[in-house]
C-alpha cells in the first residue's frame, strides 16, 4: 500500500510539483512533518545562543560578549525555545501527527484549517527572526516582555511581539481543532474513557490553548498599542500599572507551563506500557489528573508575583494553590511508578529517555516547590536556582519526554528502525550532561547568583565551569540524536507495523502510514492498554475487524 | 458518497463520522471559537474595572464628553442588523433564498452605517484633541487617559470586529450565489450569524460601560 509519502491531499487539489505537494498537502502527517523540522532547526539555534551564553559564563569577567549582547541572547533563546519551540511543540508535531491515527480517523477534523495554523507559525517565525537582522537588534526584554521596560526599550520589541502574537493565534486554532476532532472523530465505539492517554493529555492542552491564548495575545497587543500609539494602560507615568501587566502575562504563562508538559505527560503515558508489556496501573486517574492540572493551573499564577507588590493574603492563597497543582502531579507520577512495579521492563532508548524525564521532572517539581512557599521565593526570586528550576522541568522533563516519544514514533514515522545503541549512547551524554548542566545552577542560586546578567562574581566560577562542561555533553548528546535518526532513515531495517508491540491503534496501521490512516475505521469497545502474556490482546484482520 | 461503517465484534454496522460534511462539528468549532473572542474582550473588561474602580470619578466625567444620542442609534443599528440577521438564516433554510439575500445585504448595510457613526464619533474626540498619545489628553486627570485609552482600543477592536462581519456577509453573499450555501447546507450562513450576534452582544456591554456611566 502506498504511503503518505507517496501520495497527498492539498489545498489546491492535485498538484505535480513535489515540494508544492509537501508546502500545501492538507494532510495531517504532512503538517506535523512539517512542524517537525522547522521547529527543530529553531530549537538548535537557540540551543546555538545558549551555548554562547554558557561560553561566555565560562570564567567572570567579559569575555567577548556585549551586555547588550548577552540581553538579547537570552531574549531570543528564551523567546525561541518557549513560543517557538516549546509550547506548540508537542501537538503540532507528534500531536498533529498521531491524533488522528490513535483516535481511528481519517484526519483531524479541519485540514485546511490545520495548514493555515502551520501558515501563521511559518509568519510567526519570519516576523520573529526578521527582528535579528532589522533595526537596534534583537529584543533585550527577557521572554516575559515586562511593561515598562518593553515600553520605553529603542530594540526591537514590535516585531518579536507581533511574532508572539501571531504564535498564539496559530496555537488557538490547532487547539480549536484538536478540540473537536476529539469531541467528532473518534472511532464507533470509542468513549472518553477508552481514549489514549496521549490524547488525554493533547485535550486538557487543547482547552487551556484555546482559553489562555487569547488573554496573552490582547495583552501583547496592548504593549504594542502603547508603543506606537503611546495608550497609558501599562504606563506609569500616564496612571497605568505595571504589576496589571504581570498579572495578565502570568494567567496566560502559568497555564502555559501545562501547555508545555501535558502532552510529555501523555508521552510518559503511552511508552511506560509498551516497555514494560502491562496495562497502565490508574487510567481513570491519569486521566482525570491532566484535567484537573489544567484546570487549577488558572489558579495559582501569583506565585510568579511574590516580590512585586501583592497583599499577604493574595500572597498566602496563591501559595495554597500552587501546593494544589503537585497534588493532581503527584498522582501521575505514582500511577507510572505503579506501572512498572514488577513490570518486565524493557529498557529501550525511548523507556531510558522517559526514565530520566521523571527523574529529572521530579527533581524540577519538588524545587518547584520551594518556589512555590512565599518565604524561600522570597529569597530566591530571579536567582539561577529559579533557571536551574525551570530547565528541571522544561529541558530534563518535557524535552526528555519529546524526545522519547520521537524515538518511540521513529518507526511508525519513517518504518525504519534507528540503531539502540546508538540511541543509548545518546542518552547516557544528554542525561549525565544535563544534570552536570542544571544541578550547580541550583547551588549557584541558593548562594545568591542573580539570573540574566552576563557576569558573575568570582565566587561562582566553579558551578558555571562544571556548568559549561555539561552544556558540550548534552548538546554532543543532541547532536547524536540528529546523527542517529539520519542513520535509521539510510540504512535502518524496516520496522514493520508495530515494532514494539503496543496496543493502541496507530500500531496495528502499516507504517508508514497510508494517506487516509485507515482503509475501514475499526470498531473500538475494548480498553487502550490491553496485554496478554506480553503480547497486544486485540488484534484486527486487514478490513479492521476483530480478531481477538 | 456512501456513509462509511465500522463493524463491532457481532457484525452490526455504527457509522462513521465524515470529517468533510460534518455539520455538528463545524458548529461546535465555531462555539469554541467564540469562547477564545470572549476571554479577549473578557480580558479587557476586566480591565476597565479594575480602572473603574481606581478612578472613579474622572471615568463618569470623560464618559459625559461622549454622546450617548449617537451611541444609541448605533446601539438600535446593531439590535436590527442581528434581527434582520437571524431572519436571513430562517428564510435561507425555509427556501426562500431571494428574501434571504435582501435580508443579508440590509444587515451589510446596517452594519457600514454602524462603522459611519462610529467614525463620527472618533472624530469629534480627535478634533478636541483627544487620541492616545496627544498632548491634550496626556495633560488630563489619570482616569481620563486611562478611559480614553481604554475607548479607543475597545471600540476600535470591535470596530474591526464590525469590519470582519461585513467582509463575511459578502462572501455569505457569494456563496448563496456560488451555491455554495444552500437551504439543505447553511452552516456557514449559521456561522456567520452566530459571529454577527457575538459582534452585537459585545457591543450591548459596550455601550453601557463608556456612554451611559457620565449620564
Ligand atoms: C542545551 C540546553 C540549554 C542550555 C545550555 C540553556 C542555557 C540557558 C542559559 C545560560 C540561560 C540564561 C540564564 C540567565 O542569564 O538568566 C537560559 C535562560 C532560559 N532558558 Fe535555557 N538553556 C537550554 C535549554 C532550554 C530549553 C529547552 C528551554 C525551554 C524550552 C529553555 C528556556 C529558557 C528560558 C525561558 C530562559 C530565560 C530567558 C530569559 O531570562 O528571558 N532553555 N538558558
Ligand atoms: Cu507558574
Amino acid at each position: 500500500m502506498p504511503s503518505f509519502y507517496h501520495e497527498t491531499h492539498t489545498m489546491f487539489g492535485h498538484l505535480r510539483n513535489p515540494v508544492l505537494q509537501w508546502i500545501f498537502s492538507i494532510d495531517h502527517k504532512r503538517i506535523g512533518l512539517m512542524y517537525m523540522t522547522l521547529m527543530f532547526t529553531l530549537f538548535f539555534l537557540a540551543v546555538g545562543a545558549a551555548l554562547t551564553m554558557r561560553a561566555e559564563l565560562f570564567a567572570p569577567g567579559a569575555q567577548f560578549l556585549e551586555p547588550q549582547t548577552y540581553n538579547e541572547l537570552f531574549t531570543f533563546h528564551g523567546v525561541t525555545m518557549i513560543f517557538l519551540f516549546i509550547v506548540p511543540g508537542i501537538p503540532a508535531t507528534l500531536g498533529n501527527f498521531l491524533l488522528p491515527l490513535m483516535l481511528g480517523a481519517h484526519d483531524v477534523s479541519f485540514p485546511r484549517l490545520n495548514l493555515i495554523s502551520f501558515w501563521f507559525y511559518v509568519l510567526g517565525v519570519i516576523l520573529g527572526i526578521s527582528s535579528l537582522v532589522t533595526g537596534h537588534g534583537f529584543a533585550d526584554t527577557g521572554w516575559t516582555f515586562y511593561a515598562p521596560y518593553s515600553i520605553r526599550t529603542d530594540a526591537h520589541v514590535l516585531s518579536t511581539l507581533s511574532a508572539a502574537f501571531i504564535l498564539g493565534l496559530s496555537s488557538i486554532l490547532t487547539g480549536l481543532n484538536f478540540i473537536v476532532t476529539i469531541h467528532r472523530l473518534r472511532a464507533p465505539g470509542m468513549g472518553f474513557f477508552k481514549m489514549p492517554l496521549f490524547i488525554w493529555g493533547l485535550y486538557a492542552t487543547a482547552w487551556i490553548q484555546v482559553l489562555a491564548t487569547p488573554v496573552v495575545g490582547i495583552t501583547l497587543l496592548l504593549v504594542i498599542l502603547e508603543r506606537t500609539l503611546g495608550i497609558g494602560i501599562f504606563d506609569p507615568t500616564k496612571g497605568g500599572d505595571p504589576v496589571l501587566f504581570e498579572h495578565l502575562f502570568w494567567i496566560y504563562s502559568h497555564p502555559a507551563v501545562y501547555l508545555m508538559i501535558l502532552p510529555g505527560f501523555g508521552i510518559v503515558s503511552e511508552v511506560l506500557p509498551a516497555f514494560t508489556r502491562r496495562t497502565i496501573f490508574g487510567y481513570h486517574a491519569i486521566a482525570i489528573s491532566s484535567a484537573s492540572i489544567a484546570g487549577i493551573g488558572y489558579l495559582v499564577w501569583g506565585h510568579h508575583m511574590y516580590t512585586s507588590g501583592m497583599s499577604d493574603l493574595a500572597r498566602v492563597i496563591f501559595s495554597f494553590l500552587t501546593f494544589l497543582v503537585a497534588v493532581p502531579t503527584g498522582v501521575k507520577i505514582f500511577d507510572w511508578v505503579a506501572t512498572m512495579y514488577k513490570g518486565s521492563i524493557v529498557l529501550a532508548t525511548p523507556m531510558l529517555w522517559i526514565l530520566g524525564s521523571i527523574i529529572n521532572f521530579t527533581v524540577g517539581g519538588l524545587t518547584g516547590l520551594t518556589l512555590g512557599a512565599i518565604g524561600p521565593d522570597i529569597h530566591l526570586h530571579d536567582t539561577y536556582y529559579v533557571v536551574a528550576h525551570f530547565h528541571y522541568t522544561i529541558l530534563g522533563g518535557v524535552i526528555f519526554m519529546f524526545i522519547g516519544g520521537l524515538h518511540y514514533w521513529y518507526p511508525k514515522i519513517t518504518g525504519k528502525l534507528y540503531d539502540e545503541g546508538l540511541g543509548r549512547i545518546a542518552f547516557g551524554l544528554a542525561f549525565v550532561g544535563f544534570n552536570m548542566l542544571w544541578f550547580p545552577m541550583f547551588l549557584a542560586g541558593f548562594f545568591g547568583n542573580p539570573r540574566r546578567y552576563f557576569d558573575y562574581l568570582p565566587d561562582f566560577t566553579v558551578y558555571h565551569q562544571i556548568s559549561g562542561v555539561g552544556a558540550l555533553l548534552i548538546a554532543s548528546g543532541l547532536v547524536m540524536i540528529v546523527y542517529t535518526f539520519y542513520r535509521g532513515l539510510r540504512s535502518g531495517r524496516d520496522a514493520g507495523p508495530n515494532p514494539w508491540n503496543a496496543t493502541t491503534l496507530e500500531w496495528h496501521i502499516p507504517s508508514p502510514p497510508p494517506l487516509e490512516n485507515f482503509p475501514k475505521i475499526p470498531y473500538v469497545d475494548f480498553e487502550p492498554y490491553e496485554y496478554e502474556a506480553g503480547e497486544p490482546l486485540v488484534q484486527f484482520d486487514e478490513n479492521f475487524r476483530r480478531i481477538r | 458518497m456512501q456513509q462509511e461503517m465500522a463493524y463491532d465484534a457481532q457484525g452490526q454496522p455504527h457509522p462513521v463520522v465524515d470529517f468533510h460534511n460534518d455539520y455538528g462539528g463545524a458548529k461546535f468549532g465555531f462555539w469554541v471559537f467564540l469562547m477564545t473572542e470572549a476571554m479577549m474582550f473578557g480580558t479587557l473588561f476586566l480591565l476597565f474595572a479594575i480602572y473603574f474602580y481606581r478612578h472613579t470619578e474622572s471615568y463618569v466625567a470623560s464618559s459625559g464628553h461622549l454622546d450617548v444620542w449617537l451611541g444609541g442609534t448605533n446601539t438600535m443599528i446593531l439590535l436590527i442588523s442581528t434581527y434582520t440577521m437571524g431572519l436571513g438564516t430562517m428564510m435561507l433554510r425555509r427556501g426562500r433564498v431571494r428574501a434571504a439575500v435582501l435580508l443579508v445585504g440590509a444587515t451589510a448595510l446596517m452594519a457600514l452605517i454602524f462603522l459611519g457613526i462610529k467614525a463620527v464619533e472618533w472624530n469629534m474626540e480627535i478634533s478636541r484633541g483627544i487620541y492616545p498619545g496627544s498632548g491634550v489628553l496626556d495633560a488630563l486627570d489619570r482616569g481620563e487617559i486611562l478611559f480614553f485609552g481604554l475607548y479607543f482600543v475597545m471600540t476600535g477592536l470591535h470596530g474591526l470586529h464590525v469590519i470582519a462581519g461585513v467582509a463575511l456577509m459578502s462572501w455569505v453573499l457569494l456563496l448563496i450565489r456560488s451555491g455554495g450555501i444552500r437551504p439543505e447546507h447553511t452552516i456557514v450562513m449559521k456561522n456567520v450569524t452566530l459571529y454577527w450576534d457575538f459582534v452585537h452582544l459585545v457591543w450591548i456591554i459596550l455601550f453601557p460601560l463608556f456612554y451611559m456611566i457620565g449620564v
